[in-house]
């Protein structure tokens, strides 16, 4: 043996993943943040152009503007059904729970392209709208920013669900027996008592959808069909596209460090079991 | 519990949401037996030629064994890294376990597209150096899922840590046992099904893997996302209705697999 006392012992359990991820993963990182400042000349021009470019603008905010309406969707939905979820009867439930569990293992290719099937012009919605006489001409759902929300918010519901669920099983019945007791309806149960016990989920869930939908790629490249590209596609084009790595490796320095410092003014709200259900 | 059963509006809206996250995946089962080359819904007759088009086109079976083959590898090295880290830290508790337990975590929170662009810097970078891993090659490939899907491993197996009653450990080490007794005849033992859960849940995810697979590959490394990724970005191949129909039963059988391990587990801790 190497050595008997703890100390390397302990750093035989922990090196091996340390090490793999820093190799693998933190040290590639810097050789990204070294391109955001060396192509295609030294120097903080991508910077300057990822804060100034209006092309960049654009996306920044059109993607702002996406996962604003997508956190709130999300919370929404997965709040109704996370109380089904977690105060139904037994058979409530288990619907329920095959309902989020069900997409949450789902690829995403496989949902991205079952929402196509779903909103495109021949899909399942206009087709059935057309023969049924309603519309003449097939309705826009897909390929623009509609498509993008719909497919998007139907990805994040079930990370929404996980720690709002979690809030919910956590609150003291008692509590609400008290409330009830001295005399307070249903509704303002629900409005006064229940909800404000479950803010600390609704924050967490809101924090884990508005990341990850910052960084959504594959959705919106299928759903949006390149009309409604958001920051994480313009990184792809950049890099495959229109080859400009500089700028590209100069976005995805600003989204971490965006992210970074949301993570860390917000991190007692984030519970790691809450992200695999 | 009965106290606040869900009332009749929350039910209604649950239902509709229910059927929101349904709905894309009914929708994928008539498209995938319409007769027509692009996506439509079938009109009168139904067709089996995208099934067919499956067994006939020997991409789709070449992508189907490419992608269980990364994915087992991947699947290893992400739970047996994650295994001995969860192991290290509910064993030792060391000092700045959060840190490093944030550490690991990383790729999990940092968006794909960056870990993604990360990746594809780690691969031109190793191809420069040898033949063997690096960009689009099946074990650059694992690798990069192995980068991947390791913190979601992590954090199942500290989970399932969590769980167990520290003073049996406490016990085994009272009675004599060293560090690999107890690791591997009191701890793990304890957490097998957990250990299992996240081999299953990790295979899945890189079964699935997409967005760090699209930068890393190009005409070699073919996985069967990125096979679909490709019929589904120009015209789109009504082909990719039958493989998603397939993939969401194998999906749904798998699910099945892991309420058997966990009801196993539930049922062993009694």
């Amino acid at each position: 043996m190497i050595g008997k006392s703890a100390t390397s012992r302990k750093i035989l359990l922990l090196a091996p993943l340390l090490l793999f991820l820093g190799l693998a993963y933190a040290v590639p990182f810097f050789g990204v943040v070294r391109w955001s400042f060396t192509l295609p000349e030294p120097g903080i021009g991508q910077y300057r152009a990822v804060f100034t470019d209006p092309l960049v603008q654009s996306v920044f905010i059109r993607t702002l503007r996406i996962c604003l309406v997508v956190t709130a969707a999300s919370l929404i939905a997965a709040y109704a059904i996370a109380y089904v979820w977690v105060r139904g009867n037994s058979l409530q439930r288990m619907l329920a729970e095959f309902c989020i569990l069900v997409p949450f293992w789902i690829s995403v290719l496989t949902r991205a392209f079952g929402w196509l099937a779903m909103l495109s012009n021949r899909g399942l919605i206009n087709t059935w709208l057309q023969s049924a006489g309603i519309i003449s001409e097939p309705l826009a759902l897909a390929r623009n920013e509609l498509g993008v929300i719909i497919g998007m918010t139907h990805f994040l519901i079930p990370f929404a669900v996980f720690p709002i669920a979690s809030a919910m099983r956590s609150i003291d019945e008692r509590v609400l027996l008290a409330a009830r007791g001295m005399g307070a309806s249903r509704t303002r149960i629900f409005w006064t008592v229940f909800v404000p016990l479950t803010y600390g989920g609704l924050i967490g869930a809101a924090l884990i959808v508005f990341v990850f939908a910052l960084g959504f790629f594959v959705t919106p490249a299928i759903l949006g069909g390149g009309r409604s590209v958001m920051v994480a596609e313009l990184v792809y084009l950049r890099i495959f596209q229109s080859p400009d790595w500089g700028l590209g490796a100069a976005i995805s320095v600003v989204l971490v460090v965006f992210i970074g410092v949301l993570l860390t003014l917000m991190r007692r709200f984030i519970k790691p079991a809450h992200l695999v259900g | 519990m009965q106290s606040s059963r869900p009332g009749p509006v929350i039910l209604i809206l649950a239902t509709a949401i229910a059927l929101f996250l349904l709905m894309p995946l009914i929708a994928v089962v008539p498209v995938s037996f319409t007769p027509a080359r692009f996506l439509s819904m079938p009109s009168g007759t139904l067709s089996l030629r995208h099934y067919q088009a499956l067994i006939d086109n020997p991409q789709w079976g070449q992508s189907i064994l490419l992608s269980l083959r990364i994915g087992i590898l991947s699947s290893a090295i992400a739970t047996s890294l994650a295994t001995l880290f969860g192991l290290g830290i509910w064993m030792f508790q060391p000092r700045f376990s959060a840190l490093m337990i944030g550490f690991v975590l990383l790729p999990l929170v940092v968006p794909p597209v960056v870990s993604a662009m990360t990746l594809y810097f780690l691969m031109t970078a190793l191809s420069s150096v040898n033949n063997w891993i690096g960009y689009d090659t099946w074990l650059g490939v694992a690798l990069a899922h192995a980068v991947m899907i390791t913190p979601f491993a992590v954090v199942l197996i500290l989970v399932a840590l969590y769980q167990v009653d520290r003073r049996i450990d406490l016990a085994a080490r009272g009675l004599g046992a060293n560090l690999a007794t107890r690791a591997l005849k009191i701890i793990i033992p304890n957490i097998k099904f957990g250990i299992a859960t996240a081999a299953l849940l990790s295979f899945v995810l890189s079964w699935e893997e997409i967005g760090v697979t699209l930068f890393i590959t190009s005409v070699n490394a073919i996985t069967l996302p990125r096979l679909m990724w490709m019929g589904l970005r120009d015209n789109i191949d009504p082909a990719i209705a039958a493989i998603s129909v397939v993939l969401i039963i194998v999906t749904a059988v798998i699910l099945g697999i892991r309420i058997f391990i966990e009801r196993r587990g539930a049922a062993q801790q009694q």
